[in-house]
């Protein structure tokens, strides 16, 4: 079975935002709430600085420490692409797996269970990309099989640079970030 | 220079990712309690069961109150879930990697456990509930002349207590992503914290109307049943004391475990370090060395000292001092840990 994961290229993002509105409007997100988002990083001292702008979201980690604490077993792990969910009739709105996130990546819905993105697996079941995958104008984003070493994700895995959010959290993110 | 325009893991930056307001550490704090109340009456119910102290405040109320107070903290945990619902999900399953899971199954016998030890004395210690169902004098008798049982129900008494006390700490210190969190000191010093909030908790109980008549009524007689010693007369005194002592041993303990705990953070990673700076020189630093160590240990632990060598009258100002020093120390530890997060490495990926 496949192990979903996305290449971010921070090369070719420019911080548009397209995939946030995407993702709320696809996934009908809560107003004032997101599940993917922009962060922007600057290091170095001027002139000698360096920006890189992200697309994060939810890593779909592959040691999930939100899906460890959940005490229902809502936060799983599905078999399908391996991707981390919510079962929304099974949270009881504890919030554990809010504090256990390092990456911030899931909120409260109003409705009271947990949230977070689920990489669009129901376009994913239907052959599609997800939504921010597939409106990027600069088409930065990639999703596919990292098991798989001939799909587009291994390949560019294998070919360039890259790095994960926090990888000392032991996490082992699936969003990858090429430099 | 390292300047990240959205760290979302950030309550205050963005408010949908708050997670524990009053609710957890009401419950911790609560939860602390019976835990160490658990573990005292589990002692005095084996002094029970060799036929020592058969007017056993300890073994007999204890239960009651802990009982009690156990449903003022599971309102607590209940008003905390935002699916509250669904909270039923809990009992469908049992996770043993999460704490939450064995820890809810744990809360369940525990009300079990608490139970029957009540109704080991509870027609002696609520006479109006006796009165109306004789069934409870014959269980109680039953009870009674089975100390094998006593004994048993004692030991189990102190190691749900054990597990009451500790998984609360394990839980936080699970928590990768929580560096003030993830300390293998946490759970003794909940336990051990626990521990001395309960001694406080049932010096305080022991010294409301010592002595007098137990009311006869519902309400009063109900209340009494919780806090009020069998028999027209006050505690024994050594009883009191024995509680003075134990109490002075967990506040010296209890110190001792706070030091490791800031000393293991500031030799361990830098997001670990930084993560102590929260309560040193950070904004929990007043409520962590005024509320918890020095209003909540140092305080009440030269005051008992002074009460045991008879220098200065016994009073209930340390109990309550050692109740308010537990509750800070719950208090700051949910959410000074809810504000620490890993720290980023500076240097370039
Ligand atoms: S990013 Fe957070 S929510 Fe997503 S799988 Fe990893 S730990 Fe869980
Ligand atoms: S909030 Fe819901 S999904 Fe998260 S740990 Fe609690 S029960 Fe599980």
């Amino acid at each position: 079975m496949a192990r979903l994961g996305m290449v971010i290229d921070t090369r070719k993002c420019v911080g548009c935002m397209d995939c946030v509105v995407a993702c709320q409007t696809e996934n009908d997100v809560p107003h004032g709430y997101c599940r993917d988002w922009i962060t922007t990083e600057v290091r170095g001292t001027f002139p000698n600085l360096t920006m890189e702008i992200r697309s994060e979201r939810c890593n779909h980690c592959d040691n999930p420490p939100c899906v460890y604490c959940c005490p229902t077993g809502a936060s799983h792990v599905e078999p399908l692409g391996k991707t981390v969910q919510v079962t929304s009739n099974r949270c009881i709105g504890c919030k554990a797996c809010l504090a256990a996130c390092p990456y911030g990546a899931r909120f409260v819905n109003p409705k009271g269970y947990a949230d977070k993105c689920t990489f669009c697996l129901h376009r994913v079941k239907e052959g599609k990309d997800p939504a921010c995958v597939s409106v990027c104008p600069t088409h930065c984003m990639h999703f596919g099989d990292l098991d798989d070493p001939k799909s587009a994700v291994s390949v560019l895995l294998a070919t360039r640079t890259w790095h994960t959010l926090l990888p000392e959290a032991g996490t082992r993110p699936r969003v990858f970030y090429l430099t | 220079m390292l300047e990240l325009t959205t760290t979302r893991h950030n309550p205050l930056v963005d408010p949908s990712l708050h997670v524990w307001g009053w609710e957890i550490p009401v419950y911790l704090f609560v939860g602390g309690i019976v835990a160490g109340m658990m573990i005292i009456a589990g002692i005095a119910m084996l002094r029970l069961a060799k036929g020592e102290d058969p007017r056993g405040f300890f073994s007999v109320q204890t239960p009651l109150l802990g009982f009690m107070l156990l449903n003022v903290g599971m309102l607590a945990l209940l008003l905390d879930l935002a699916h509250k619902l669904y909270v039923w999900a809990v009992y469908l399953t049992l996770e043993p990697l999460s704490p939450m899971s064995w820890g809810s199954w744990v809360l369940l016998v525990v009300y079990g456990v608490l139970l029957v030890s009540a109704l080991i004395r509870l027609p002696d210690a609520w006479p109006w509930l006796g009165a109306r169902v004789p069934a409870l004098a014959r269980v109680s008798d039953w009870l009674l002349a089975r100390p094998a049982l006593i004994r048993a129900l004692a030991w189990v008494n102190i190691v749900l207590g054990v597990m009451l006390g500790v998984y609360t700490g394990i839980l936080l210190n699970t928590m990768v992503a929580r560096p003030l969190w993830n300390t293998t000191i946490l759970p003794v010093l909940f336990l051990v914290s626990g521990l001395s909030a309960a001694a406080a908790m049932m010096h305080l109980a022991t010294r409301i109307f010592p002595g007098r008549p137990a009311p006869k009524g519902l309400v009063g007689g109900a209340l009494a049943a919780m806090v009020q010693n069998l028999g027209p007369q006050p505690p024994e005194k050594r009883t009191g004391d024995a509680l003075v002592r134990a109490d002075i041993g967990f506040l010296a303990v209890e110190l001792l475990l706070i030091g490791i705990l800031v000393i293991g953070l500031l030799s361990s990673t830098a997001s670990h370090a930084a993560a102590a700076e929260l309560v040193l020189g950070g904004p929990y630093t007043l409520v962590f060395w005024g509320g918890v160590v020095a209003v909540g240990i140092l305080v009440p632990l030269v005051l008992q000292w002074l009460e045991l060598g008879h220098r200065i009258p016994h009073t209930v100002l340390p109990a309550v001092l050692v109740l308010a020093g537990g509750f800070a120390l719950r208090w700051v530890m949910v959410n000074a840990g809810q504000a620490s997060q890993i720290v980023q490495a500076a240097g370039l990926h």
